[in-house]
């Protein structure tokens, strides 16, 4: 059955050696190269991506080719290509898996799209812990040099592309596009006020893309094969492929690539992919696309609330709203089963996000410490029945008032949480000495898959 | 360009910001701002405390945007439409910013010199509720010291930035700077070092809350008390224009000139600020006029000024019977006759007068 | 805040100094602050962790102020600003790691080691730090030690990584 999967991104990720220069273009790396560089405009290839349909991979999910067309085109101005390669999103591992396990379809897929946005410096930023990364790329970056794929013209071509490995220093806040271009410019990742936008004024004030490392890596594809073909794939808005990172209680945890539109249902319990729950055990709730998602109980993620199977797609994640739905975001899938603590899990995350708020506005400055603070108290047993309303409104009044979305992404697991998963925070507050008892277990009236 | 804010349209210039074109119509409309400050290049965007609601983004485009917008730094367009202080979701959201930034603010005014010239405070007073629900530990800070003239709090600090901007733009090298992330972040030096040079006093000027304040007035006096001059000097380093701050005979302060948004257009010297602080030092050019949200006005002028309305919750929150403990057999002002009452008050104080009433009716409720 | 003192100046290896001048080529004319955090990890391979006479040498090295530097140093989690053990062992406490059972695992790693959350060793080998979010959530419980991660942990894997540390 596997066979029959497209694979866009990992047809070559189970060849040994695929990592080095010679093995990869063996076995057909650098075509896209030499078909854009050789045969193609610049404008052609943009023009592929825009029919593919490919959306950003990174968790905004908004549609590449377009944001490429935004891109401001003025004289003498140089333009830049950025690869968001700042992976931080709890949940989310696929970008590093790509990254070390091939790394030159990400190089490969940055000189295409450096030729298409008329990119000649571009950088890949990678996220400061994943240095052996970083030394992977490079490695890569002057193999694919040294056999004239990067440097002065190109093929011939004429064409000139110097391409840079930047680490980070440890900040999720990095992998907010402005953040990232303040952090590569030697600063503190501190996110621009927008606008202007990085596609007018982005790296070193000029015009910028930044797109995530496996969006870029899919630019090879869609050059090789064409964005129609590309389209073929996947389900209506939410075409091609998609990695998800999988992690918490499956018995496969793991990065699959998956064609969009396969049932969740099929996502997590067939043997192709995550072959279910852990032993004994059953779904209790998912964090379906990156810990800034709403959280979902496990009957809801199954089915939308209209009763039909939900897919991975960006449309059928997101249906019924933040109500009854979720997101796609990055693709971090986390699956927890019945011995999970929501309200604990959910004082985690909560903590991630105090500790990478990058302390540039007030109300996520301060609010996510706050909620923080009020979560620790409540799964510690020290809370009261009011700190629930309390954090419901915190989340209300960061939410969508802040400088970037670092404020939605605190607010929302917070608000998800607290919306499905009520009776477990109120467990807390009326059961302390229960609740907080090692290994203690939830036993309310949701619904395990 | 045309611009609708609160129902007033006025025709600004292209890259006018919704809060200057706000300002211009006049500080009813003008909405509040912590971090932005009009001559420091980069500044705003940041407190949220100028959120406003765009209903319509122009007249190309009259739809209106998603979020609540920063005002400070979103320019108009033609035919767009604001709503400030008639936005029932602005207003939350904005009680929402002042509960953000008192959370782990000391809320020392009683020991702070910046109280009565507080932006912190005029923006609490105007926009805030009366309590805080946080009842988790304030953050504190390891104490700094930045040398002889500048006393640095760091707890009442907003992190507006304006600091660091000014550090930038006004002085040479910069010394100080905005140091770890979060709720953590703190301006600091990192090293033991003084922020020293001919400029370092105007980062008390531009500092909205008592963070930095002037080490030469520590504890010297309440604002309210002081009487501020505008004079000037001959000198050599800057445009030689000052506020002095009097009490009695003796300038016990010297500042730099703020306009009506509490904004310093022409910086000063350390000389100026710091050594200058004789009567003969300078030309007197007459009574300062005092911004129209400032306390310090209350007090003076009061006589031909309107009341302001903080004041006059401020009054109200801390209005105690006179009766209270008291011999009730003496007469209450309240049964003094309308026409007798009136005398007191000059006739320019007929808000004045409105607004003691309203005390009193206030107390009467309770 | 950090006391002024004469410790002596620090300075790249001549290596690394070839390595710090090759980084600065990344980046347009004028634009060598990008260098910044590339050179505070080049800085912190070099010494082991990031020595405030180092960040100064960094700022005079690419011709701005050492606030700059300290600004830039504190805002990043992976410079240790304090001296640290020879391995500094930085978990991931996040979410999907801790669901896997991350808590007990770094128990007994702190057991082990003898150290608690930001402590050192007694004998200076060992750092712990807790950090967020190491993207291997499919892999955890992890940490890294430097550049290495360590994937699947459990309390016997433990074991066998400090002990051999140790040797």
């Amino acid at each position: 059955m596997t066979t029959e999967r497209p694979k866009i991104l990992t047809d070559k990720t189970h060849i040994p050696g695929i990592e080095t220069f010679d093995v990869y273009r063996k076995n057909g790396g650098y075509s896209a190269v030499e078909k854009a560089l050789k045969t193609m405009t610049p404008d052609e290839v943009v023009e592929e991506v825009k029919k593919s349909g490919v959306r950003g991979r990174g968790g905004a999910g908004f549609p590449m080719g377009m944001k490429w067309s935004f891109l401001a085109k003025p004289e003498g101005v140089p333009r830049y290509l950025v690869c968001n390669g700042d992976e931080s999103e709890p949940g989310t591992f696929k970008d590093h898996w790509l990254m070390k396990t091939i790394p030159h379809l990400l190089i490969e897929g940055m000189i295409v799209s450096s030729y298409a946005l008329g990119a000649n410096t571009s950088y890949i930023y990678v996220r400061g812990e994943l240095m052996y990364v970083v030394r992977i790329l490079e490695k890569a970056i002057a193999e694919a040099k040294a056999a004239g794929f990067l440097g002065k013209n190109i093929l011939g071509s004429g064409y000139d592309l110097e391409l840079y490995v930047q680490p980070g220093g440890g900040a999720y806040i990095c992998g907010e596009e402005t953040a990232l271009l303040e952090s590569l410019e030697g600063k503190r990742g501190n996110p621009r006020n927008k606008p202007p936008f990085p596609a007018v004024k982005g790296l070193y004030q000029c015009p910028t893309v930044v797109n995530n490392v496996e969006s870029i890596a899919t630019t090879s594809w869609i050059v090789n094969n064409g964005g129609d073909a590309y389209a073929a794939i996947g389900i209506g808005r939410s075409t091609g492929t998609k990695l998800i990172s999988a992690s918490g209680h499956l018995k496969k945890p793991g990065v699959y690539e998956i064609p969009l539109g396969l049932p969740v249902q099929e996502f997590i319990y067939s043997d192709e992919w995550c072959g279910g729950i852990r032993d004994g055990h059953h779904l209790k709730a998912v964090v379906a696309g990156g810990s800034s998602v709403p959280i979902l109980p496990a009957a809801m993620l199954l089915k939308t609330a209209n009763g039909e199977d939900r897919l991975m797609s960006y449309e059928s994640l997101s249906d019924g709203g933040f109500a009854t739905g979720t997101m796609m975001g990055s693709g971090g899938f986390i699956a927890m089963d019945e011995t999970a603590c929501v309200v604990k899990n959910t004082w985690n995350f909560s903590r991630f996000y105090h500790h990478e708020s990058c302390g540039q506005c007030s109300p996520c400055r301060e609010g996510t410490g706050w909620m923080e603070k009020v979560l620790h108290r409540i799964e510690h047993g020290h809370g009261s029945m009011h700190d629930i309303d309390l954090l419901v409104d915190v989340a209300k009044k960061i939410e969508g008032n802040t400088i970037c979305p670092l404020g939605d992404a605190a607010a929302w697991p917070v608000a998800s949480a607290i919306r499905h998963f009520r009776d477990e925070f109120e467990w807390h507050i009326t059961h302390p000495q229960e609740a907080t008892r090692p290994g203690a277990i939830f036993k309310g009236h949701m619904e395990l898959v | 360009m045309k611009v609708t804010i609160d129902n007033i349209t006025i025709e600004v210039e292209p890259g006018t910001t919704i809060l200057q074109a706000a300002r211009k119509i006049g500080p009813e409309v003008a909405p509040p701002a912590m971090c932005y400050y009009e001559p420091l290049k980069a500044s705003g965007g940041k407190c949220r405390a100028c959120l406003v609601k765009v209903t319509a983004g122009s007249e190309k485009d009259p739809r209106p945007m998603p979020k609540l917008v920063p005002s400070c730094i979103t320019q108009v367009q033609d035919g767009m439409i604001v709503e400030n202080t008639v936005n029932e979701q602005v207003l939350e959201t904005r009680k929402g910013i002042v509960e953000f930034l008192l959370l782990n603010h000391p809320l020392d005014c009683p020991i702070c010199d910046q109280a009565g010239e507080c932006h912190l405070q005029d923006f609490s007073f105007q926009h805030g509720v009366q309590q805080t629900r946080y009842e988790e530990e304030r953050r504190t800070f390891e104490k700094q010291d930045l040398g002889p003239n500048i006393q640095l709090h760091m707890t009442r600090c907003i992190l507006c930035y304006r600091c660091v901007f000014t550090a930038d733009q006004i002085t040479g090298k910069r010394v100080h700077g905005v140091l770890n992330r979060g709720d953590h972040a703190e301006i600091s030096t990192y090293i033991e070092k003084a922020i020293d040079n001919d400029f370092s006093g105007n980062v008390i000027d531009v500092c909205p809350v008592g963070a930095l304040t002037d080490k030469t007035y520590r504890f010297k006096n309440r604002v309210w008390f002081t009487k501020p001059v505008d004079a000037h000097c001959d000198c050599e380093k800057c445009s030689g224009k000052v506020t002095l701050w009097y009490r009695g005979d003796e300038v016990i302060r010297v500042t730099a000139r703020k306009n009506q948004w509490g904004e310093v257009l022409e910086f000063i010297c350390n000389t100026c600020r710091f050594e200058r602080k004789n009567t003969s030092d300078w030309t007197i050019e007459g009574p300062t006029k005092v911004a129209r949200h400032s306390v310090i006005s209350a007090n003076k002028y009061g006589a031909n000024k309107i009341v302001p309305e903080f004041a006059r919750r401020l009054a109200a929150s801390q209005y105690k019977d006179v009766h209270e403990g008291r011999d009730t057999s003496q007469l209450n002002i309240k049964q003094l006759p309308e026409e007798r009452f009136k005398q007191l008050i000059p006739p320019a104080g007929e808000s004045a007068v409105a607004g003691i009433r309203s005390i009193q009716n206030w107390a009467e409720d309770k | 805040m950090i006391e002024t003192s004469d410790k002596p100046r620090i300075e790249f290896t001549p290596e690394r100094l070839e390595r710090a001048k090759e980084i600065l080529t990344h980046y347009p004319e004028g634009r060598q602050k990008s260098a910044l955090l590339p050179l505070l990890h080049l800085l912190q391979e070099q010494e082991g962790w990031t020595p405030t006479e180092g960040m100064d040498y960094i700022a005079e090295f690419l011709g701005i102020q050492p606030i700059e530097v300290y600004e830039v140093a504190t805002f990043y989690t992976m410079y240790h600003l304090e001296p640290v053990g020879k391995h500094v062992i930085e978990y991931c406490r996040t979410g999907p790691c801790m669901i896997m059972g991350g808590e007990e695992v770094y128990a007994h790693l702190k057991q082990k080691i003898g150290a608690q959350d930001g402590e050192t060793s007694a004998d200076q080998l060992f750092t712990i730090k807790p950090v967020e979010c190491l993207a291997a959530c499919g892999w955890g419980p992890c940490f890294q030690i430097r550049e290495k991660y360590y994937t699947h942990l459990t309390i016997e894997k433990v074991d066998e990584i400090i002990d051999e540390l140790r040797k």
